[in-house]
């Protein structure tokens, strides 16, 4: 259970999941795993609850301790609750060469917030993160799906501004954005 | 067949064979010492590089040394291969900067641990570790656990070579425990309380080569160098049943498996046998445990008389880490 | 204008839709590799065009195909590395985001020279929309008959599946990116057996590049002699750059090797000089993990001659005065970077990076990482500069992947080209009273 919701696949997504471990040889359907744990967290309040980890174990077929294995190895699976806006900045080489430390210290100011908290209103988690193979238009952040390049500090007030107004979880597994 | 010079001595042994265990079959101190490679558990090895030596001859077919000192442990012998261990005074101190590596976190409380005595990294750091810590940032430390009502987890002290989780994994039906997150953060654990309850989970302790997990039955009860280990067996309608049995006078301190001299159980005992059975009743003596009791104490390096308290690398600034380092750059 | 041989349509608008990529001559390789041409003379093609992987290590790609085992019955792999997450680089993205079908075509004509019947891209969790991206150009392909059962109506069939990571840069190392793919934590494995022998599922396996695998195409359509003709010596055909920094015009460049690497920074059809008017003070050129060179080292080699953008020019003098191309991302700094505070920001992602299995990799990356720290803050001395160096020196080389090598390059490069710097950081730093004000903030 999470908040008291019963973990369980929407019909739609439970058909993806069953599409996606027939990509792999017989047997060997632990493979899709990171791709299903993507939806689950997408699904399930943008986090892994171990309850989540052990429906995701129970539906593929293998051990719980597997999945927290394998979750807890990788960064963008939530170990713990988040806010419905997860904003990672980029904090690495160019990002960090052209300001990225400025626009971290900006939303921690702004979010009243540190890096790794949740806003008090659950709306907003910060993270800083590494390289997201975007330093042609650094400094830059992710949130959910979208990739936001070029940061001006405007910029990224007119963007917490949206996300706030908007209101709704984003998650990797979005439609993104349209880029130019 | 496969011809390998080691430190200068020869041996021929069967294709497929590791430099390790060449190393091994010549015995003596060109022996590499080995952290994380076990025997009976299928792949383990690799990890901690405590084992890692000089090739300086590839084979006979291709004489070029290879351009880094490889794992002993997993890497096989080529016939004509000629390998360099304690003669390389660079491989001494590319493997003592390992040791280094698996120390700078590690808590060095031998005094408290019940592994002192029979620990290989204590081993470890008294023939290669450095006089004196360069580490001077506050050390990694976790919380300890109870798994099962049996074994205590000291995450603190473990150096993360996977052999409990390769016991787990290949003698035992349903692994509840492993590798959680990654980099120095990463631990063994069940991520959830759980329970590692299973008839042979035992075994995991004997795996271990430090104090991260260790026999609560057995804890606190006795410095095990004033235990006297005999070999002994029973009828056990799950395991073999030979154990070695550690006594005080007529009374059982601990049952584990019969370890070679390279610290490896030759066969896997049932929690029965080790946890149930603490009465010499219980048991018929084979006679004195064939031990090579390599350890650091049994090496009279260190004074039997006041064992309790006393630091065991004879250096005060091992002493100022059993206080904990500066706090200063904890990150 | 250089000779562009991937990026030569990424302006036409619609180039990403299926229609506009086969109008433009797209999905040609496929056709000719199929209806006329057997797969051993497409590695032949390949080892022909002297192609080398353009995933950081440069190892000829016509030689590492012809290496993959071919046992009987069983299945053979190819996957697609498009982890791409070495610091600096993003030149994959922007093909796979500009041209997927590139990508696909590469992927086809690839598979069939090997021999394979199911191929992955594995793309880092991160970019994705990227992966809907290529998703939807696969789609596409099938629709099209250029993927699925008899392509062409040959008796080959491929099916192609994109999977994606979830935020690991270490997955980008091979055998962490087969672990991961089969459903594991990204820990690489330990070598040997190599992958061409037991790969993915145990089966022998080709990993390798996006733009590797991109580059495939044009040596099809046009031969592997013809593709050796563009480039320089070795160092064959073009190579994409991802430049970024303190530079004019960041971005990503398809360039003909042999360029100087002086035109590649000052010139208007690349970088456009320094930002500001700043003057240069240091390149790191191929990606986060080769060693950084100051200004004179990097325009000119050791001997003084011009440097160029090439394998070989760039690795020119060794770890001593040189360099690697590896991945290609060119990153710019100016005369008013710290060296040592970039020195510490890299050496940070390779703290966080470490999978953590071999204890010099993972305690010695976090471990210099606490004494750069340190030395930021005011409160180093000189002998933690010669700490560091011991430390970086004890970590390569002793590993089980070539992280343990990546982190310690960027330290003992920096110290060696930059010692003054760091000493002068040991004497002149203000001792910061809050220690922590730059201590990783890991959210693991
Ligand atoms: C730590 C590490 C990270 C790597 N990351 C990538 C990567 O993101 N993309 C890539 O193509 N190769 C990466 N590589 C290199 C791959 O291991 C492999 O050599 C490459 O994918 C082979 O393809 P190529 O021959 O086409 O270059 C990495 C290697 C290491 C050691
Ligand atoms: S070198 Fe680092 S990343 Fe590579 S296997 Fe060892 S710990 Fe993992
Ligand atoms: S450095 Fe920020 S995206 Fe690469
Ligand atoms: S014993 Fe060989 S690496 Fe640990």
């Amino acid at each position: 259970m999470n908040n008291g919701k019963e973990i369980k696949f929407s019909d739609e997504s439970l058909a993806l999941v069953q599409r996606m471990m027939k990509r792999y040889p017989e047997g060997k359907q632990k493979s899709a795993l990171i791709p299903i744990l993507h939806i689950a967290q997408a699904e399930f309040d943008g986090w892994l609850s171990s309850e989540t980890m052990d429906y995701v174990a129970s539906v593929i077929g293998i051990l719980p301790v597997e999945v927290y294995e394998v979750a807890s190895f990788y960064s963008m699976f939530n170990m713990k609750p988040v806010g419905k806006c997860v904003i990672e900045v980029c904090r690495t080489s160019s990002c960090w060469l052209l300001g990225a430390e400025d626009v971290i210290s900006h939303l921690e100011k702004k979010l009243n917030i540190k890096t790794g908290q949740t806003t008090s209103d659950g709306m907003f988690t910060l993270k800083s993160v590494e390289c997201l193979g975007s330093c042609g238009t650094a400094p830059m952040m992710q949130v959910g799906a979208d990739y936001y390049e070029n940061l001006s500090l405007d910029k990224v007030d007119s963007l917490v501004e949206r996300f706030r107004a908007d209101g709704k979880r984003k998650t990797y597994t979005d439609k993104a954005e349209a880029r130019n | 067949m496969a011809k390998v010079t080691i430190d200068g001595k020869s041996i021929e042994v069967p294709d497929g064979t590791t430099i390790l265990n060449a190393a091994r079959l010549i015995g003596g101190e060109i022996v590499p010492p080995a952290m994380c490679y076990y025997t009976s558990l299928k792949t383990s090895g690799g990890y901690c590089r405590t084992c890692i030596v000089k090739v300086t001859k590839g084979s006979e077919k291709d004489p070029r040394p290879m351009p880094k000192p490889v794992a002993s442990c997993r890497t096989t012998v080529m016939d004509g291969m000629e390998v360099q261990n304690i003669t390389s005074p660079d491989l001494m101190e590319a493997r003592a900067g390992v040791v280094e590596f698996l120390l700078i976190n590690h808590p060095l409380d031998c005094p408290i641990c019940d592994q002192a005595g029979e620990c290989h990294l204590q081993d470890l750091a008294y023939e290669h570790g450095l006089a004196k810590t360069r580490y001077e940032f506050s050390r990694r430390t976790f919380e300890k656990i109870d798994i099962g009502s049996k074994i205590k987890l000291h995450m603190t002290r473990c150096i993360l070579c996977y052999r409990c989780v390769k016991v787990a994994d290949q003698i035992t039906d349903k692994r509840v425990h492993g590798v959680m997150n990654r980099g120095d953060v990463s631990e063994i654990s069940t991520y959830i309380q759980n329970v590692v309850d299973n008839d042979f989970s035992g075994n995991m302790i004997d795996v271990c080569p430090v104090g991260a997990l260790t026999d609560r039955t057995f804890r606190f009860k006795s410095r095990v160098w004033f235990a006297n280990p005999v070999d002994a067996h029973r009828d056990c309608p799950k395991c073999a049943g030979k154990v070695t049995l550690w006594l005080k006078g007529e009374e059982v301190y601990r049952v584990t498996g019969r370890k070679d001299k390279y610290g490896e159980v030759k066969d896997w005992i049932c929690n029965d046998c080790r946890f149930e059975k603490k009465a010499t009743s219980d048991w018929k003596i084979d006679g004195p445990a064939n031990l090579d009791r390599h350890s650091v104490i049994s090496q009279n390096h260190y004074t039997l008389e006041e064992p309790a308290h006393k630091p065991l690398l004879n250096d005060v600034n091992v002493v100022q880490n059993l206080v904990g380092g500066k706090e200063m750059y904890n990150s | 204008m250089g000779k562009k041989l991937l990026l030569n349509n990424d302006h036409i608008p619609g180039i990403n839709t299926y229609e506009v990529y086969r109008k433009n001559g797209g999905y040609a390789s496929v056709e000719k590799a199929i209806k006329t041409m057997t797969p051993e003379a497409i590695v032949e093609e390949v080892k022909k065009s002297g192609l080398r992987g353009r995933g950081g290590a440069g190892f000829p790609t016509g030689m590492k195909w012809s290496f993959l085992a071919k046992p009987e019955g069983v299945a053979r792999y190819i996957v697609c590395n498009a982890d791409e997450s070495e610091p600096g680089t993003f030149k994959d993205r922007y093909l796979m985001e500009r041209i997927p079908h590139l990508l696909i075509e590469g992927m086809i004509t690839s598979s069939f020279a090997l021999g394979a019947n199911t191929s992955y891209i594995y793309i880092r969790g991160e970019y994705f929309y990227v992966a809907r991206i290529l998703e939807q150009a696969i789609d596409e392909a099938y629709a099209n008959g250029w993927l699925g059962k008899n392509i062409l109506g040959s008796d080959y069939s491929l099916d192609l599946y994109v999977q994606v990571g979830a935020g690991a840069y270490i997955c980008g190392e091979e055998t962490a990116l087969l672990e991961s793919l089969e459903g594991k934590r990204g820990n690489p494995r330990i070598k040997p057996p190599f992958p061409a022998i037991a790969g993915l599922y145990g089966c022998p396996t080709v990993v390798n590049n996006v733009e590797t695998i991109a580059a495939v195409v044009p040596i099809i359509n046009n031969g592997g002699d013809e593709y050796a003709k563009v480039g320089i010596g070795k160092s064959t055909g073009t190579k994409l750059i991802s430049a970024s920094g303190h530079i004019n015009k960041p971005g990503v460049y398809e360039i003909e090797m042999g360029i100087t690497v002086e035109d590649f920074i000052y010139s208007d059809e690349w970088c456009g000089g320094i930002k500001n008017g700043k003057k240069l003070k240091a390149v790191v050129a191929g990606g986060s993990s080769v060693p950084i060179l100051p200004a004179d080292l990097i325009l000119k080699t050791a001997n003084g001659e011009p440097r160029l953008m090439s394998y070989e020019s760039l690795a020119d003098g060794g770890f001593a005065t040189g360099t690697m191309l590896g991945s290609g991302g060119f990153i710019v700094m100016d005369e008013t970077t710290s060296i040592v505070k970039n020195l510490w920001n890299f050496t940070r992602f390779y703290h966080h990076e470490s999978c953590g299995q071999c204890s010099p990799c993972r305690e010695g990356t976090g471990w210099m990482e606490k004494v750069l720290h340190k030395i930021i803050d005011g409160h180093g001395s000189l002998s933690d500069v010669d700490l560091l160096w011991d430390i970086q020196s004890k970590i390569e080389g002793k590993t089980i992947c070539p992280l343990g090598d990546a982190a310690a390059w960027p330290v003992a490069s920096a110290i060696r080209h930059f010692r003054a710097e760091f000493e002068d950081h040991v004497r002149n730093s203000k001792k910061v009273i809050d220690p922590k004000r730059l201590v990783s903030n890991a959210v693991y």
